[in-house]
């Protein structure tokens, strides 16, 4: 196993690492949203505490939700110890004029990777204190539809949505995101080795939309609440 | 013309620096290393210590000349060196700060100058090839198609003059070790080696203390020779092919 941890810890291993995780999570973040459109019917959450019951008791998904918790950490993790490193790196005296002309999609979201991934993660914690564990606790109320019991995680989150820094904090965290998925949608596939005159040009179109649309569905979600219930 | 010059001084590698502010008569048809020349001249007459910068070619082609010039490594014409820059890019009156490159990996020795041999340390740990000495082959002997032949060119023409890690805000090397990790490992007399030359350069990189890539690219917005990230891509799966690959333990 030597060789794999030397392969894991070098340079091009951790970023591995975090290109890795990263995709994995841009995948997660798609399935999460899908699943979370069901607040926006009209039934009073019962489509939304369905899925809601349908994730927390299936054990293909509880198994791939702790590798999720595994790869969040990771990516978190290993994220800050790149971001001190390469300060490490460039040493105590900083540059008197300071320019950086680049190339890429965006380069206020390339340069702020880290401080964007923290801010998403005091949103995570605090988005998964609120609403995760509540129903991890069973603390949640219970419903019933048609003679089947129901954690009514839906109407904690309607009730969340009415507060106002919840959902200015969710608005925050999803511009955050956005600039994230911004530069680290494509940044996560040169990482992996894949920079092609055919493909870059179609992955870099497929990193806006994606940037622009997932962020912005989930921002619709406490605005919807807060506006319409 | 007459500009304003403030200019990193340092006695030392062990020395605290500072800016000195000076004034210099310069004409648009000097280069950038003549303006600093005359700037000298001056300084060697008032019996002052002159300002210590690199150079060599001045033509673009030994990348020695290794200055920040108001925020940009070799200044703020694209794909040209410090030396290929010329004055009449400035205006009477402009002020200019010149700085030194800043990564723990590249030291400062005194003034402007900084130890690069970091990049030489690469360099020994792979960027060669192994051939037997004697009668040279006839170069058509070795086939290769002309698309390959040209992209290793690209790569080839990457001058190790380390604007790459000056302008990249993780002073990482990645665009000077893929570019020459690229050139060897995409020709015919690399390809021996190749698997044993991204191992060795990547840990050499590491060791250096050089930065990790983020793709910035910085580094290729500030390259003088235009080298692309598309190297930093071949060496990343070069490099996880080779260690994921190869049946070498260590
Ligand atoms: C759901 C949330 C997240 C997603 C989808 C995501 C996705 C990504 C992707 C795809 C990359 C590009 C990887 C590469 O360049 O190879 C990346 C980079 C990065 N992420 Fe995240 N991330 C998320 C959350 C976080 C969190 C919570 C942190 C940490 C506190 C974080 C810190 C970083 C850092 C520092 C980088 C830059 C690494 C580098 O290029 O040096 N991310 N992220
Ligand atoms: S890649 Fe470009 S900037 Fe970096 S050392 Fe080579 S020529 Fe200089
Ligand atoms: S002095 Fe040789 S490249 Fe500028």
């Amino acid at each position: 196993m030597s060789w794999f941890i030397k392969f894991i810890t070098s340079s091009l291993g951790q970023k591995l690492v975090m290109s890795l995780t990263g995709l994995f999570l841009i995948l997660f973040l798609l399935v999460h949203l899908l699943g979370n459109m069901q607040l926006f019917r009209d039934d009073d959450g019962y489509a939304f505490n369905a899925y809601t019951k349908f994730m927390t008791h299936n054990p293909l998904i509880e198994a791939v939700a702790i590798l999720l918790y595994i790869f969040i950490l990771l990516h978190s993790i290993q994220g800050v110890a790149l971001w001190l490193q390469n300060r490490r790196s460039r040493g105590p005296q900083a540059y008197a004029v300071k320019v950086t002309k680049t190339t890429g999609t965006n380069s206020f979201a390339s340069k702020n990777m880290a401080s964007l991934g923290i801010l998403i993660f005091v949103f995570l914690a605090i988005h998964m204190g609120d609403f995760w564990w509540k129903m991890k606790n069973g603390t949640a109320p219970v419903v019933q539809y048609e003679g089947e019991e129901y954690q009514d995680l839906y109407t904690i989150v309607v009730a969340s949505f009415q507060v106002d820094w919840i959902v200015i904090l969710y608005l925050v965290a999803m511009v955050g995101l956005f600039f994230h998925l911004l530069h680290g949608f494509q940044s996560a596939f040169q990482t992996l080795g894949i920079n092609h005159k055919k493909y870059t040009p179609a992955i870099k179109f497929l990193g806006w939309v994606y940037a622009i649309l997932v962020p912005l569905l989930f921002a619709a979600m406490p605005i919807y609440v807060y506006f319409f219930k | 013309m007459k500009l304003t010059l403030k200019i990193w001084r340092q006695k030392d590698a062990k020395s605290k620096g500072g800016f000195e502010t000076y004034t210099v008569e310069a004409s648009t048809h000097m280069s950038f290393l003549e303006m600093l020349d005359v700037l000298n001249e001056s300084l060697i007459r008032e019996k002052k210590e002159p300002v210590a910068f690199e150079h060599d070619c001045r033509e673009g082609i030994c990348g020695a000349c290794s200055l920040v010039i108001n925020g940009q490594p070799h200044g703020p014409w694209a794909k040209t060196t410090t030396c290929q820059l010329h004055m009449r890019q400035y205006k009477d009156g402009d002020t200019i700060v010149v700085e030194p490159y800043r990564a723990v990996a590249f030291p400062v020795l005194k003034d402007l100058v900084v130890d690069r041999s970091s990049f030489e340390r690469i360099i020994q740990a792979g960027g060669f090839i192994s051939v037997n000495t004697g009668q040279p082959q006839d170069a058509n002997s070795i086939p290769i198609d002309l698309d390959t032949a040209s992209k290793a060119f690209d790569a080839a023409s990457c001058i190790g003059c380390g604007a790459c890690v000056a302008a990249c805000p993780n002073s990482s090397a990645m665009l000077f070790t893929s570019a020459k990790v690229a050139h060897l490992n995409m020709l015919p007399q690399g390809k021996v080696e190749a698997q044993q030359r991204v191992l060795n350069m990547v840990k050499q990189m590491d060791l250096e203390g050089f930065g990790r890539c983020s793709n910035i690219t910085a580094c290729e917005a500030e390259c003088p020779k235009g080298i692309s990230i598309e190297n930093i891509a071949r060496m990343n799966r070069e490099y996880w092919a080779a260690s994921l690959g190869s049946e070498k333990i260590a």
